[in-house]
């Protein structure tokens, strides 16, 4: 029977639906205690003195801990991905209000909550700065000195650099974009900017780490395990066996859960007690934990007499908060599709990740590109309205098509832009006639793509087991978070194994038993830990083979596997491995000008096209249909695909209308549900999804990832539609009703006053 | 805070414990080992807590666990007691309506609710019923369309019954 296409219902199911699924969140062990984190009361700081006094003194709580004990562990606790700078407690100064200065360990997760609000704190204030634009300058310093983490190759340069906020800058050069510019028919300039919002799961980050002698195991919600292991066991100056990392389900990630988060702060409490310790943060917590990078993009178009977009330079400020987590890697990861899908000879990015004192910023849903498509595809669609061209075909005269390099130098392939632009087109009915609605009431329609490309090159290594039954195991590293990632790959390895998906065991995440994988993160799992454990299930069939001819069984009959290994051992024995490691070729951009032929092993396409109506007396936007399509390359399982593609769009839907958090002197001040609007079942506007028919040639059965592509193009193409609506421009997220009513009062000469 | 001591019916059986006044009813189930109510939001706003008493779907992280006493809690866990899955699980499966699981559970007890007291909801009556539930993963298109078919299916087993 054939897996690949199958609409299977995701494997765990059946779990999910009766309460029964294992996540961190219900994790007990004998003898754990909980811990509380008291934060940061400061934007930024010098730690003069915290007293423990009174925390200490209350019945019930076993330990308090600073940064000062930490550092008596682990002497250079700085932890992260791309920087280590952040401190697993603040010990010295504070960067952002929310961060861990000491934590409390309690048997009764109220003791340790009532302790912690006893630890009191003082700092001798320093100057904050809030804006990406003003930590462009070196007036107030978040880091004195930068320390690059040296994973990656082409950070190294920026090691120890000091008086600056800029923990990385990225340029791009193609073509002569100045003489462009100067040649060019017209030329357009607009700035826009995106909100600091946040991914809030719904099980919050929580870990549990369990010493053992010289050794620890940890159970964490994490999207990223094998980092996980490898950093810990960096802390500790260990070698990786000694970190086992164990991740179940996940309730949620989006991003958030990448890389360490909690994980270094319950290891080094669990050695510093001996016991085990859980973490578990509240909805509220998570505001102080990772958030999407704010942004400002400065963008410049040269159009020639025939409307063909000649020249665009782009400006790409990242606010990642105080510590750098991916940020940098979002910064140029990124920052070189900031000139979007477009066909364009002379083109130049500079990208800027910056340090500033918020809740640090990392990947959310996109790894940066939402926030770039909102700015290119606002401003594209401006260009056109200001020719007097019709935006979709302005787009399609502008498209980048496969066989044609993209600003980076690399050629695109088996990427579906103008099927996505089509598909959109055709399902909103873009050519035909509407209804615009009442004066009071106006309706409007808009559209726009985007294109990401994976972030490269990362490893992903898989291991499938035969056993002696002929029943199946897969082992990978993956985590499936909701993804429906586990599904897809025993999919994968029944279609070759020629076994029913549902019946191949899929290990759950443990880096003591499944091997390395980069991380689940950036839409790379179907891709390349698929490639992997195709070429996995494909080793074990070669070695049932060969099993079978030293069996003595004749070449090419068909033998159950059974059967294969009762001849070959007797019994009931044995078992075949079969492994597969995928890592894609990859060329690093050229430093100075960003030009490589390889900079990605594939393109993501999606795009968006909304029909809204403007109430013109108070300015609220209301979505009546909202269309997403993608490109995913062929399906491995269209039921899931679909919800992805549905889900991610309305996440993005709450970035465009309702989500921000709102800043008072570096406080958040709607750290909650309550005040930080999501959307709910009745925020959910008439939707269709559709996933253009494509194939990634080098993807596993012609598939590529989708978790991400659904977010692409959704605020944009609602900003254009309600320009198109009510002949106002929206340039900063979140379009709320405050924000389309004072532009439509401005407009009408009459402009609300601030507040 | 001195403890209490509780007896309470917990998914069809009589039991007692002794619990702190300011524990809540998550709390309290965790203590029987039930996990499928998880306080998330903590605010009562999300409905990942969700749980029955008395057959009335209550906030389990603002619920005092000491209010439990002498009522009757259902929770999630209870609904395949017997082994085989309710029809609105069923329904949810087949429809894709969850993707990370873990509000899966509240939807899953107010869908029971709901279908209980309007056997034929129209999507509007669905989304303002479950509008308490909230899904991070944002799979309400496939929540309206797993009520929908679990009502159907609940007609159909209905109607034979009525038949017979």
């Amino acid at each position: 029977m054939k897996q690949i296409g199958r609409e299977l219902p995701r494997l765990e199911a059946r779990a999910k639906v009766s309460g029964r699924a294992e996540y961190t969140h219900n994790l007990r062990l004998p003898g754990m205690l909980y811990g509380k984190v008291t934060r940061s009361t400061v934007p930024h700081g010098v730690i003069r003195r915290i007293d423990t006094t009174a925390a200490r003194a209350l019945p019930g709580v076993h330990r308090v801990v600073t940064g000062e004990d930490i550092r008596k562990l682990i002497p250079e606790p700085y932890y992260g991905p791309a920087f280590h700078d952040q401190p697993i407690l603040a010990f010295d100064k504070v960067r952002y209000v929310g961060e861990p200065v000491a934590a409390v360990l309690a048997s009764d997760p109220h003791v340790a909550e009532h302790a912690a609000q006893l630890i009191t704190a003082e700092y001798d204030e320093l100057p904050a700065v809030y804006d990406e634009l003003a930590a462009m300058q070196p007036d107030t310093l978040v880091h004195e000195v930068l320390r690059p983490a040296g994973t990656f190759a082409d950070l190294k340069h920026l090691q120890g650099r000091k008086g600056t906020n800029v923990a990385l800058d990225y340029h791009l050069r193609r073509g002569d974009a100045d003489k462009a510019f100067a040649n060019a028919h017209r030329v357009f300039e607009h700035t826009f900017k995106t909100q600091q919002c946040l991914h809030l799961p719904f099980e919050p980050h929580v870990a549990v780490a369990e010493p053992g002698d010289e050794r620890l195991t940890i159970y964490s919600s994490n999207q990223t395990p094998s980092f996980v292991r490898i950093e810990i066991a960096r802390l500790f100056g260990w070698p990786e066996n000694r970190v086992r990392v164990k991740v179940p389900y996940l309730g949620g990630g989006y991003g958030s859960k990448v890389y360490v988060k909690l994980e270094a702060l319950v290891a080094a409490l669990a050695m510093l007690v001996r016991r085990p310790v859980k973490i578990a943060l509240t909805m509220e917590e998570q505001f102080y934990m990772i958030t999407k990078h704010p942004t400002t993009f400065r963008i410049k178009s040269g159009v020639d007499k025939d409307g063909r977009i000649i020249a665009r330079a782009c400006e790409v400020y990242w606010n990642g908060g105080a510590y750098a987590d991916i940020g940098p890697r979002v910064t140029q990861k990124s920052g070189f599709t900031a000139a979007g899908p477009y066909d364009i000879e002379n083109v130049s990015i500079d990208s800027y990740a910056l340090y500033t004192n918020r809740t640090p910023a990392g990947a959310l849903r996109g790894f940066g590109v939402p926030q770039l498509v909102w700015g290119y595809e606002s401003h594209t669609d401006l260009i056109a309205r200001e020719l007097g061209m019709d935006p979709v075909a302005f787009r399609r005269k502008n498209l980048l098509r496969n066989g044609r390099p993209q600003a980076s130098g690399t050629v695109l392939r088996d990427a579906a832009v103008g099927e996505v632009l089509d598909a959109l087109v055709a399902r909103i009915g873009w050519n035909a006639p509407f209804n615009r609605g009442s004066p009071t009431l106006r309706r409007g329609r808009g559209i726009a793509i985007g294109l990401k490309a994976s972030i490269s090159p990362t490893t992903s290594v898989a291991m499938v087991n035969v056993s002696a039954d002929g029943s199946v195991y897969l082992y990978k590293s993956t985590v499936d978070m909701g993804q429906g990632g586990d599904t897809a790959f025993a999919q994968i390895v029944g279609e070759v194994l020629d076994v029913k998906a549902e019946d191949v065991r899929v290990v759950a995440p443990d880096t003591d038993v499944t091997p390395y994988d980069m991380g689940t993160l950036g839409s790379r799992s179907l891709y390349h830990m698929g490639n992997a454990v195709r070429l996995a299930a494909e080793d074990a069939r070669a070695k049932l083979r060969a099993l079978a001819a030293e069996a003595g069984l004749p070449e090419g009959t068909n033998y159950p596997p059974a059967e294969i290994f009762r001849k070959r051992y007797g019994m009931q024995a044995g078992n075949v491995i079969g492994t597969g490691s995928f890592v894609p070729s990859y060329k690093p951009p050229d430093p100075q000008t960003g030009q490589s032929d390889n900079v990605t092993p594939f393109w993501m396409v999606g795009g968006a096209a909304a029909e809204v109506e403007v109430d013109t007396e108070t300015g609220h936007v209301r979505v009546l249909r909202l269309i997403n399509a993608a490109d995913c390359g062929k399906l491995i399982n269209p039921a899931v695909a679909r919800t992805q593609l549905s889900g991610a769009a309305i996440m993005q839907l709450g970035f465009t209308l309702s989500e921000a958090m709102q800043l008072d002197g570096g406080q958040v001040t709607n750290a909650s549900l309550a005040d930080y609007k999501i959307p709910g079942i009745g925020d959910v506007p008439p939707m269709e999804n559709e996933l253009v028919a494509a194939e990634q040639h080098s993807g596993p059965f012609g598939a590529k990832g989708l978790g991400e592509t659904g977010t692409f193009g959704v605020s944009p193409a609602i900003a254009n539609a309600v320009h198109d609506a009510v002949d106002v421009r929206i340039t900063e997220l979140p379009i709320t009703a405050e924000a389309v009513l004072r532009a439509l009062r401005a407009k009408a000469g009459r402009p609300l006053e601030d507040e | 805070m001195s403890a209490r001591s509780i007896s309470f019916t917990l998914n069809g059986q009589l039991v007692s414990t002794t619990i702190e006044p300011h524990r809540n009813l998550v709390e309290l189930l965790q203590r029987f080992d039930l996990f499928g109510a998880r306080e998330s939001c903590g605010q009562g706003l999300c409905g990942c807590c969700t749980v029955l008493v008395d057959g009335q779907a209550v906030s389990g992280c603002l619920y005092f666990a000491v209010w439990a006493d002498g009522k009757s809690v259902t929770t999630v866990e209870h609904l395949d007691a017997d082994g085989a899955l309710s029809n609105v699980q069923e329904a949810f499966i087949a429809c894709g309506a969850f993707q990370c699981g873990f509000c899966t559970p509240g939807f899953v007890l107010m869908t029971h609710q709901l279908l209980k007291h309007n056997p034929d909801p129209s999507d509007e009556d669905i989304r303002h019923y479950l509008s308490g539930n909230l899904c991070r993963c944002a799979a309400y298109p496939e929540i309206v369309a797993a009520v929908k078919q679990a009502a159907k299916a609940a007609g159909t087993t209905a109607g034979i019954s009525a038949g017979q």
